[in-house]
């Protein structure tokens, strides 16, 4: 059963519906269960959704569709929902935490006062789930970071972290997909491109997915580098569903 | 053979913009798309194109461009720029046919941030994902995803003798893209719990003035300060056209073309996407206030807009005759003798 859902408007051309407030899978859950039935559904006037943390914003076209006449079939449709799930696809992504691309490593282990292997271990060693993408293009927000790793974000943040940065903050993870300034520390790096729009598969991973690191040495880093250039995808998926 | 522009000199911010990007906001990717879609959308249909087609958005910076290669129908519309064919001042949103070696300048004039170079067909940039559209901050679309210069040559999809949805020149006769002093229309929520009943009037009374820091992401306001309930760090959620985010400064900050999909302040409110133009073609120092309506207000203003907007073909008047009755009247020769809507009879149109 889904927890009953706020239905809160966005402008006459989007509607949020709120499973929770938090972080959480239960809440995630819900969340990619009503996207999945949207799409299947197919509603009439649906332009795009986008699921986050915790709601789902559905984009419409209000010439085609009023926001009543959606809450209305979004209702009858809430019954239907199974938010249990196992997660479509597991991604196994390389991942290197030699130097260079350790750079913020010693900073997180004077802060958490942790060893750097144990940092890496951790890492390296949690399995994690997409929750959503946002920033920048083909930026992975995921959860799942051992709560040891927990550091608050800088309060100013760092010149920009290079493509495939594997950052941490707040108790989050993410993969970033291109270089920006950030508030998060970088403690490794994946020659893969987690967004390149040459590609046929643009975008690595789908929401709800799984990601586990694959820990590589700097050779191979490289090695790969390029292959990620020349528009390999250098991860492999796991598919989980038709398990 | 088919028509190009050629950029002589582009003010900083001209892009190339399309409808915008959809389909990938589930990934992080930004619409882009017009600052001000009514305008964009008025000079694409002045010339038989679908709000699709890719088109010159230009700033108050200005652009100059010269025609190439063969004849070219365009449009501007958006705000009163002041536009020059070769030297002759046109309307402030007018169809004409460029003939090789005719330039078109667009300066800024007496209001507004943003009008639009159409061309029949529209511009043949690059697609990514879908779009034309430039977003300057992950460098995508448009000319190699940056602002246009000097020298850049726009190609256009359609030769000039299947350009069929232009054939006379005339003057764009739209008064939706007139000023207007009106509030602007907005829908509470998602997060207007966010916010108290008290703090909630003071933003609907309060008269804000638009900061120079604002760009195509967003339009940040200077005014009363707006106060939350309860704190401003929410967990990230999507993020719409017109949302009206209130971050730790307490001053109001309206995601526009560039926004990202997703964001994490609490948003108070959206202004109505019938009002999106209006905003956008604001410039910084000036003032404005805001109107609380429904949905479903929201929503048959917009369609009362858009219904307006496809009006647009008809509402066409000759361009020769509307500058002389302009003309006219400018040098006060008595109103009423000359009437631009006598020969509304265009000829076959479309």
């Amino acid at each position: 059963m889904l927890s009953k859902p706020r239905y809160l408007p966005a402008g006459e051309s989007a509607l949020v519906v709120e499973f929770g407030a938090t972080i959480a899978p239960r809440i995630h859950d819900c969340v990619l269960a009503l996207d999945a039935a949207l799409q299947h559904a197919n509603f009439e006037g649906v332009t795009e959704t986008v699921p986050t943390y915790r709601s789902l914003m559905i984009h419409f076209d209000p010439r085609r569709l009023a926001a009543e006449t959606l809450i209305t079939a979004l209702a009858k449709l809430e019954d239907t929902l199974k938010p249990a799930r196992t997660p479509p696809q597991r991604w196994h992504i390389p991942a290197c935490y030699d130097s260079p691309h350790d750079e913020d490593i010693a900073e997180v282990a004077a802060f958490l006062g942790l060893p750097r292997a144990q940092i890496i271990d951790l890492h390296q060693g949690a399995r994690y789930r997409v929750y959503m993408y946002g920033f920048a293009p083909g930026y992975i927000f995921l959860g799942g970071l051992p709560p040891e790793l927990t550091i608050p974000r800088r309060a100013v943040p760092r010149s920009p972290a290079p493509p495939g940065s594997l950052l941490i903050a707040g108790g989050q993870a993410l993969i970033a997909s291109c270089a920006m300034p950030t508030g998060w520390y970088g403690i490794g790096r994946t020659p893969v491109k987690v967004f390149d729009p040459r590609r046929a598969k643009i975008f690595l991973a789908g929401i709800g997915d799984e990601i586990c690191f694959e820990r590589i040495d700097g050779e191979a880093f490289d090695a790969l580098s390029l292959a990620a250039e020349a528009g390999e995808l250098c991860a492999r998926g796991e598919r989980l569903d038709e398990l | 053979m088919r028509g190009c522009l050629r950029v002589l000199r582009a003010g900083p911010g001209a892009t190339v913009q399309d409808s915008g990007r959809f389909g990938f906001l589930r990934y992080g990717v930004t619409p882009a798309g017009p600052m001000d879609w009514t305008a964009f959308r008025t000079a694409n249909f002045a010339l038989g194109n679908d709000d699709r087609a890719a088109a010159i958005e230009v700033t108050t910076g200005g652009l100059e461009v010269v025609c190439e290669g063969a004849p070219l129908w365009v449009t501007f519309a958006g705000g009163a720029f002041v536009g020059q064919r070769s030297g002759m001042v046109l309307p402030k949103a007018a169809r004409i046919r460029l003939e090789p070696g005719e330039t078109l300048m667009a300066r800024a004039g007496e209001f507004g941030a943003f009008t639009y170079l159409a061309v029949a067909g529209g511009f043949d940039t690059l697609v990514v994902m879908g779009s034309r559209s430039t977003h300057l901050r992950s460098g995508m679309g448009g000319i190699e995803g940056r602002m246009l210069k000097a020298n850049d040559v726009l190609p256009t999809v359609v030769p000039v003798e299947e350009q069929s949805g232009a054939s006379f020149e005339a003057m764009i006769d739209a008064p939706w893209l007139d000023r207007d002093p009106d509030p602007f229309r907005v829908v509470l929520g998602p997060q207007d719990d966010y916010f108290t009943p008290e703090t909630l009037r003071e933003f609907f009374a309060g008269v804000f003035t638009l900061t120079p820091m604002g760009d195509r992401m967003a339009y940040r306001l200077k005014g009363p300060d707006i106060a939350h309930a309860r704190g401003y760090d929410i967990v990230s959620d999507g993020v719409a056209l017109g949302a009206i985010q209130i971050p730790g400064d307490k001053q109001p900050l309206v995601l526009m073309a560039d926004r990202q999909p997703t964001g994490g302040y609490p948003k108070l409110g959206h202004v109505a996407r019938a009002d999106i133009g209006r905003l956008a073609q604001m410039r910084p120092g000036e003032a404005c206030c805001f109107r609380e309506v429904s949905v479903a207000e929201a929503r048959a203003a917009l369609l009362a807009c858009e219904d307006e907007i496809a009006t647009t073909v008809q509402r066409l008047r000759p361009l020769r005759l509307a500058l002389t009755s302009e003309r006219l009247f400018e040098a006060n020769l008595i109103g009423g003798v000359v009437d631009p809507l006598a020969n509304e009879q265009n000829e076959g149109e479309f």
